[in-house]
This record gives structure tokens, C-alpha cells and sequence, in this order.
């Protein structure tokens, strides 16, 4: 199996320093801003945007952790169930400024189930999309990430493994590209 | 595992212990997502669920009709007591008469022992058993294991005692298997009129005197006395049965330990329990009727998008 390194560790720092420069930015002082880390694999990345924010900011803002499972639209259609995880959201959504985290924008499918399942706890005011690879070119709905760490152009034949050291049995961050057996 | 391995749920009897894992852990997703502003998910969108009751339920019905309206599935209700039934249609007639109108899934409730397994033999939709006579009643009993590891943190290792009726109790049997399938440890007390004889079987252990059992267990889980089902006298009298198997305030506090209450309902205040016990600190009571929702979610939903026809 080919694996071909798209981020180290060493660029990841940058990359998530650069994420949070760039909410701010828009943000301005956080007043109403809360962190939404989408399971499984966007809390990770969620848990340290949030931990810069912080430091960066020298304030408390709200993290909360969605779960997409229910919201899907390939529930029924297809042979895998996929299982859910949990979903915490400590605060209440109505009138925040919501900052959507997760790590591979791919067909946007997921995202549209995020956002249908953050509505049920409430309207928000604006709603932001960062994330950590953005795969161009392979969109199946309307839908873009307002802050991107790094954009990738590959073939849907190819798959994006995003490897933090907060996963399982994982030593040292990485963000690969490999071909998919066929 | 995030499937279960079989297509109906009859009872607990042919569920693996994974299965029950997968349904507790799903239904603690389930109670979070009743507990949100908004209290549904479109899971269920394109599903029609019938609710067929051939016998009088409040509780189940209720809780199964909210945990399918939380599911967003399209629900339709029927009761025997306004059907064709009474006109003598047999029960496959009236069913795949229900599934001709493009129905996916038949939660059913009878007063006979196998009503589901005999269904399920015959139909293509998924069956989910809610109460089949004096048998099983599979959805309480994995609600009662989710009230139970919610309370205590697991159910393994517990020791759970089930009180009073148990010959005629669906709720009793369905325990029994959920909990040894858990590696709980399971005792029945009662008469010994109203304890079946296999239950050695079964690997429960037995005890007629109540203050005993309730000095061992961790769990009291009290049944109604079901006198509808009783065709003849098994004890002498209501009052002589609450005086020997009635738990009250006075029985528990001579206990050098808490256990946790835990009722199915209806309950019959004064016979089994007296209401100082029934709104105690120490039952869980109606938190149970809130996780049977949860519950009944987690089970709807997996089964749903389970294994394909």
C-alpha cells in the first residue's frame, strides 16, 4: 500500500496556530463563540484549537463534542451500521456564533447531518467550518469550509488518514494519503 | 460490533451478550438525544412502524409510540379490542393485512406464549416482541439492565433479586436471561406457589424468606401480583401476601446496606411496596419508564438498520 506523508507534526503546529489566527480574526473576542469538535475524529483536532484559542485568547470558551450518527442520510442504504458516539454540548446554541470542527471535508455529507443536528439544540447566529484537509474537487453538496489547513487535490481511489497522537496506538502525528487497495 | 445478530427481537433468549452491549450503549445515545431542546432525530423518516396490541397496555404502548415519534418513523396503532379480530380474522391474516398497507416494522403485544416466534416464521418485516403472555418481555428487561449499570455503573458482578410473581411474569423470565447473560448473579422470592419449578435451570437461586433476600441483593426488583392472570388462588389473601412479601420503609432501614428499588409498574401501592419505598430516594421508579423510551429507541433504530432482507 502506498502512503505518502501530506502533514508532519512539525507543520500540524503551524497549520493549527494559523487555524486559530485566522478565527480570531473573524471572531474578534469570542463573546459569543462556542467550538463544535465533530466524532469521531473531528474532537481531537477540536480539543486543540480549542486549547490554542485559549492560550492565545487567555479565556474560557465553551467546547462541546456532536455526534452525526442519527442525522445521516445513508442510514438503511448502506451494509455498514456505523456506531454512534457521544454527543456533549454543555451550553445552548441559541444566538452563538458556532465554530464546526472536524478533520477531512470530503463529500460534505457529514457536514450536512452536523448541521441539522446542532439545530436541535437551538438557532445559531452564524456558523463557521473549519477543517484540517479539505479534498477539492469531490463535493457531492453545496458546501465549503471557511477555514481550511490544507487543501488536497487526489483521487477518490485515494483516502486521507489522519493519525493524532490522542488515537489509539498512535506515536507520532501525521496526515497521509494512500491508495485504497482495490 | 455495531449490528446485532438477529433480525427480530423475539426475546432475550436468543440475544448474544454483544447484542445487549450494543443496544445498552446505543439507548445511552438515545437518552442523551431525548434530553436535547429538541427531542428528535430523522433516523426513522422512511420507516412505518404498526403497534399491534391484542392486550391492554399503557406503559409499553406509550413508551414504544414516543420512542418511534422520536425516530421520526410514521406510526400507526391498532387494538384488538376495536378490530376485526373479534369478527374472527386469525392473527397472519390480520397482520399481512397491516403489511399490505407497505408497513417495515411490527412491534406486537399478545396473550399468547410464541405469538411473535409464530409471526416471525411467516413475515418478512421485523418483529419486535412487547410481551408475549406469560413468556417474555425483552424490551423491559433491557431497560431494567440500562437502570441498573446507570445507577451502579455495571450490571456484571450485581446481585439482583426478583420479588413476587414470577410464574406468571414475562418480566421476570426476560430478566432472568438479560442478567445471566450479564454475569449478574439472580435470585427469585416469593410464595412457592408463584415460583415456577425450572427456575433451577435456569441458574437462579431461590429464597421464600424476603428479609433474607433483601439483606443479599443490590437490587430489589419488585413484580406486581398479576391476579388477571391467577385462575386459581395461589396464596390466601392480598393482605397475607403483603404481610410476608411486602417491602416497606421499616424492613429497609433494618438493612445494614442501600439497595436499589426498581418496579416495572403498574405498581399496587400497599401490596408489593408501600408508597414511602415506591417515592423513596432509593427507586428508580420512574427513572426507568425514562429510559424505556431511551431503550426502545436503541432497539427500533438498530434493528432497522440491521441485517437486509
Amino acid at each position: 500500500m502506498e502512503k505518502r506523508i501530506i502533514i508532519t507534526h512539525q507543520l500540524l503546529q503551524i497549520i493549527i496556530e494559523r487555524l486559530c489566527r485566522q478565527i480570531i480574526e473573524k471572531h474578534d473576542s469570542f463573546k459569543h463563540s462556542v467550538i463544535l469538535g465533530m466524532q469521531p475524529r473531528g474532537v481531537f483536532l477540536a480539543e486543540r484549537i480549542h486549547r490554542k484559542l485559549q492560550e492565545l485568547l487567555e479565556k474560557e470558551i465553551p467546547l462541546g463534542y456532536l455526534d452525526t450518527t442519527f442525522y445521516r442520510d445513508d442510514f438503511r442504504r448502506k451494509d455498514i451500521q456505523l456506531r454512534a458516539n457521544e454527543t456533549r454540548v454543555p451550553f445552548t446554541i441559541e444566538g452563538k456564533n458556532v465554530i464546526l470542527v472536524d478533520d477531512v471535508l470530503y463529500t460534505g455529507r457529514t457536514v450536512r447531518a452536523a448541521m441539522d443536528a446542532m439545530i436541535a439544540f437551538g438557532r445559531p447566529e452564524r456558523v463557521d467550518l473549519a477543517v484540517l484537509i479539505d479534498r477539492k474537487y469531490s463535493r457531492d453538496l453545496p458546501i465549503q469550509a471557511n477555514y481550511v489547513g490544507k487543501g488536497v487535490n487526489c483521487l477518490s481511489s485515494e483516502k486521507v488518514l489522519v493519525e493524532l497522537v490522542e488515537q489509539e496506538g498512535i506515536a507520532e502525528d501525521g496526515i497521509w494519503l494512500i491508495k485504497k487497495p482495490n | 460490533m455495531s449490528q446485532l445478530s438477529v433480525k427480530h427481537l423475539l426475546g432475550i433468549k436468543d440475544l448474544t451478550k454483544e447484542d445487549i452491549a450494543l443496544i445498552l450503549a446505543t439507548a445511552k445515545n438515545f437518552k442523551e438525544v431525548i434530553n436535547r431542546p429538541i427531542k428528535k432525530v430523522p433516523s426513522l423518516r422512511d420507516i412505518t412502524i404498526a403497534n399491534v396490541f391484542f392486550e391492554n397496555s399503557t406503559r409499553t404502548r406509550l413508551s414504544f409510540e414516543l420512542a418511534q415519534k422520536r425516530l421520526s418513523a410514521d406510526v400507526i396503532n391498532f387494538s384488538s379490542s376495536s378490530s376485526s379480530v373479534k369478527k374472527g380474522e386469525t392473527l397472519l391474516d390480520t397482520v399481512n393485512n397491516i403489511l399490505a398497507m407497505k408497513v417495515d416494522m411490527i412491534v406486537m403485544r399478545h396473550s399468547s406464549v410464541g405469538a411473535p416466534h409464530f409471526l416471525a416464521r411467516h413475515i418478512q418485516a421485523n418483529i419486535v416482541n412487547a410481551g408475549d403472555g406469560t413468556h417474555e418481555h425483552p424490551t423491559q428487561a433491557l431497560l431494567d439492565s440500562f437502570s441498573i449499570q446507570e445507577s451502579l455503573g455495571q450490571v456484571e458482578g450485581k446481585k439482583v433479586c426478583i420479588f413476587g410473581d414470577i410464574l406468571h411474569s414475562r418480566v421476570a423470565l426476560s430478566n432472568i436471561y438479560a442478567l445471566k447473560k450479564q454475569n449478574a448473579e439472580v435470585m427469585v422470592c416469593g410464595p412457592n406457589t408463584l415460583l415456577p419449578r425450572y427456575l433451577k435451570d435456569l441458574g437462579v437461586k431461590v429464597e421464600l424468606d424476603l428479609r433474607k433476600a433483601l439483606q443479599w441483593c443490590d437490587v430489589a426488583n419488585v413484580l406486581r401480583i398479576q391476579l388477571e392472570r391467577q385462575t386459581i388462588k395461589y396464596f390466601p389473601s392480598l393482605r397475607e401476601y403483603s404481610l410476608y412479601y411486602g417491602i416497606n420503609k421499616e424492613i429497609l432501614d433494618s438493612l445494614n446496606k442501600e439497595i436499589l428499588i426498581m418496579h416495572p409498574g403498574p405498581i399496587n401501592r400497599g401490596i408489593e411496596l408501600t408508597s414511602d419505598v415506591a417515592d423513596s430516594s432509593h427507586s428508580v421508579i420512574l427513572d426507568q419508564v425514562e429510559n424505556g423510551v431511551a431503550v426502545r429507541m436503541a432497539v427500533l433504530y438498530l434493528l432497522a438498520g440491521g441485517v437486509k432482507n
